[in-house]
């Protein structure tokens, strides 16, 4: 075991693994975290905690950690390296660590054009490919990059997220090589919708053997509405929702456009389930947590397995 | 002489105010049809440059207009003379001659006591 | 070269309320090729301001001068002869020529007459875009000849990010992706070997996180 997670745990024993997300509030108050967490609590093996998504200024994620690890949940801690250096990362590794948060995302982080303070400087000191070194250095080698030697390991599942969908295609498959070889042990994708797409992405995958190699959680989020998958086709880069997908719960009338919503999420999962190398699904039910039993439930994925 | 609107640049067109002009006219050959290819061309985007700049300091962007012509169209080179005449005196001296005047008046005034 | 844009109008008569007696100073080098510090310019701002501050009400005395470099000493010092008899320098040039005059003449306030840009080609007249961001640790060499601290909006050393879509970068639809331009280039070149080895954390203290950078060469002093 690397880090003794019970997201890692579940992986290892081969489980179909689930996880979701919650974004902390735009504000202090710490009872929003809380009642997400009560949704997500008993549905998922890990929590991500976004850290200041589309750059717009949330609350922490490490003290998001703290709140759901509070109700039970184990947290799964997103690090974006466009606000902090290097020397500000390695610090929040090891409080995160120290708090007994024991799973790890690393991400680039939008662009801060898109948030709050476009005018912001950014950092990108480090890349997310050299976090996932950085994060492996200090687990497996017991130093700072610096060479020091750490006081206390910090012993982290280190992730990483895919778009199996951006440009350009032939290199999303090396790209992932490149970061499974710098220390990923699981890859989060984007949320799928193009699954012809991303059947072809997991074929040159597992022609690498790279399925073996690192624990692959497909990205899925319910459509609330047609209007929804519009808005996202249009305003999130690389995002890629087929006509087919948007035209099917367009069909349906509007107050029926939610359930149908789910019902697609389900049968996505389901042709998931059955996707060789796919280990897990990442369900992002974007302030919709309240659906996540429903969804992981219909889908057959309840109760959770329990490891030790 | 300038035997092309092409040479004419800012500092010339800005200068003709310094110097006291209310207005400003450039004339230059028909698009397309400029001896050295794309000699007004350049000018028009000159005066462009120089409307925004007199519209910029408040002296008056329609104090400057780009006309063009061929050389056998006399007539017709009257008429926009005229006509940008017209609109000048109607705009009234420049802010700098009108500066210029006030302090001459100060001046003779002076003199008088 | 260095480019620049010009400050507006309004800025520069601001800063040159106070003053009714000054030198307007332009540079015969980058500025003049991007048309922003130039005689040229030089002539049009003076113009621009004597009119402004006289249609004000307030005449305002520009001496006007062009060096052939406001970023050698040599050429600076041709200024001094006539410098205190104005009450502050307005430049043109770009921001390391300002500077440059500032500390040679301590005793006249400089003033900048342009916002300086970026290391940069011209595309066509008219147009500039940046190339070089001076990081002082050139990896052109392993990357196609196309910058990643530069063309990156992020600096990514093992791009593209998620971003990316049709050769375009997430942050403007005019700006082209860094890393697709890369990864074409490599393919191109049948470097793409280049593009799967992890690269070593950047030393951004050959940039300016080390501070203001010097370069001496002992074998020319």
């Amino acid at each position: 075991m690397k880090s003794g997670s019970n997201l890692e745990k579940v992986l290892e024993a081969g489980h179909f693994s689930v996880t979701a997300e919650c974004g902390p509030p735009r504000g202090a108050d710490p009872d929003i975290v809380r009642k997400k967490a009560a949704f997500v609590k008993g549905t998922v093996d890990a929590c991500n905690v976004t850290d200041n998504q589309t750059s717009v200024v949330r609350m922490s994620s490490l003290a998001g950690c703290l709140l759901i690890k509070e109700e039970g949940i184990e947290p799964l801690i997103q690090m974006v390296v466009r606000d902090r250096n290097r020397i500000a990362l390695q610090s929040d590794l090891l409080g995160a660590a120290g708090m007994g948060v024991k799973n790890l995302l690393c991400l680039s982080g939008d662009h801060q054009k898109f948030g709050d303070d476009p005018q912001a400087k950014n950092v990108f000191d480090i890349d997310s490919m050299q976090l996932i070194h950085l994060a492996k250095t200090m687990r497996d080698d017991g130093v700072f990059p610096s060479g020091d030697k750490l006081e206390g390991v910090p012993e982290f599942y280190i992730g990483c997220a895919v778009n199996p969908f951006a440009d350009p295609f032939e290199i999303r498959v090396p790209r992932l090589k490149m970061k499974m070889e710098a220390g990923a042990d699981f890859v989060q994708t984007q949320c799928i919708y193009n699954m012809g797409k991303f059947k072809e992405y997991m074929e040159l995958a597992r022609r690498e053997g790279l399925h073996e190699k690192v624990k692959i959680l497909a990205g899925v989020t319910p459509l609330k509405s047609a209007g929804m998958a519009k808005f996202m086709r249009r305003m999130v880069a690389g995002m890629d929702i087929p006509d087919e997908v948007v035209e099917r719960i367009a069909a349906e009338p509007k107050e029926k456009q939610a359930a149908k919503g789910i019902e697609m999420c389900i049968e996505q999962i389901q042709e998931l389930k059955e996707m060789e190398g796919i280990a897990g699904v990442h369900v992002m039910a974007i302030e919709w947590e309240e659906k996540l039993e429903e969804i992981v439930g219909g889908s057959g994925l309840l109760p959770r397995p329990v490891v030790e | 002489m300038l035997p092309c609107t092409g040479r004419i640049d800012e500092s010339l067109l800005l200068k003709g105010f310094e110097n006291g002009a209310d207005g400003v006219m450039v004339v230059g050959c028909l698009e397309g049809d400029c001896h050295y290819v794309s000699g007004n061309i350049r000018a028009r985007a000159r005066v462009e440059r120089v409307y925004d700049i007199l519209e910029k300091i408040k002296i008056g962007p329609d104090r400057i207009r780009m006309y063009n012509l061929s050389a056998g169209e006399g007539a017709k080179f009257a008429e926009y003379a005229n006509e940008f005449v017209e609109q000048v005196r109607a705009l009234g001296p420049s802010p700098i001659n009108l500066v210029r005047a006030g302090k001459g008046q100060a001046a003779i005034k002076k003199e008088a006591t | 070269m260095i480019t620049g844009t010009p400050k507006p109008i309004e800025e520069i008569l601001e800063m040159l309320d106070p003053y009714d007696n000054i030198i307007l100073a332009g540079c015969h080098g980058c500025v003049t090729v991007c048309r922003v510090g130039g005689e040229k310019e030089v002539q049009v701002l003076a113009s621009t301001l004597r009119l402004a501050r006289e249609a004000a009400g307030r005449e305002i005395s520009v001496r006007e001068v062009s060096l052939e470099r406001q970023c050698d000493p040599e050429y600076v010092e041709q200024m001094r002869p006539y410098v205190e008899d104005h009450q502050a320098v307005l430049s043109i040039a770009c921001g390391a020529g300002i500077q440059f005059l500032a500390e040679k003449f301590t005793t006249t306030p400089l003033l900048p007459g342009i916002n300086t840009g970026f290391l940069g080609v011209t595309e066509r007249q008219g147009e500039w875009s940046e190339r070089c961001q001076g990081c002082g640790d050139c990896v052109l060499h392993l990357t196609g000849g196309i910058c990643p601290v530069t063309r990156c909006a992020k600096s990514l050393f093992h791009g593209p990010c998620g971003g990316s879509v049709q050769g375009i970068c997430e942050v403007d639809k005019s700006v082209a992706c860094g890393w697709q331009l890369i990864v074409d280039r490599l393919v191109a070149l049948d470097q793409m070997e280049n593009y799967g080895k992890l690269k070593p954390y950047k030393g951004w203290n050959s940039s300016r996180d080390g501070g203001p950078r010097r370069i001496i060469r002992e074998d020319m002093i």
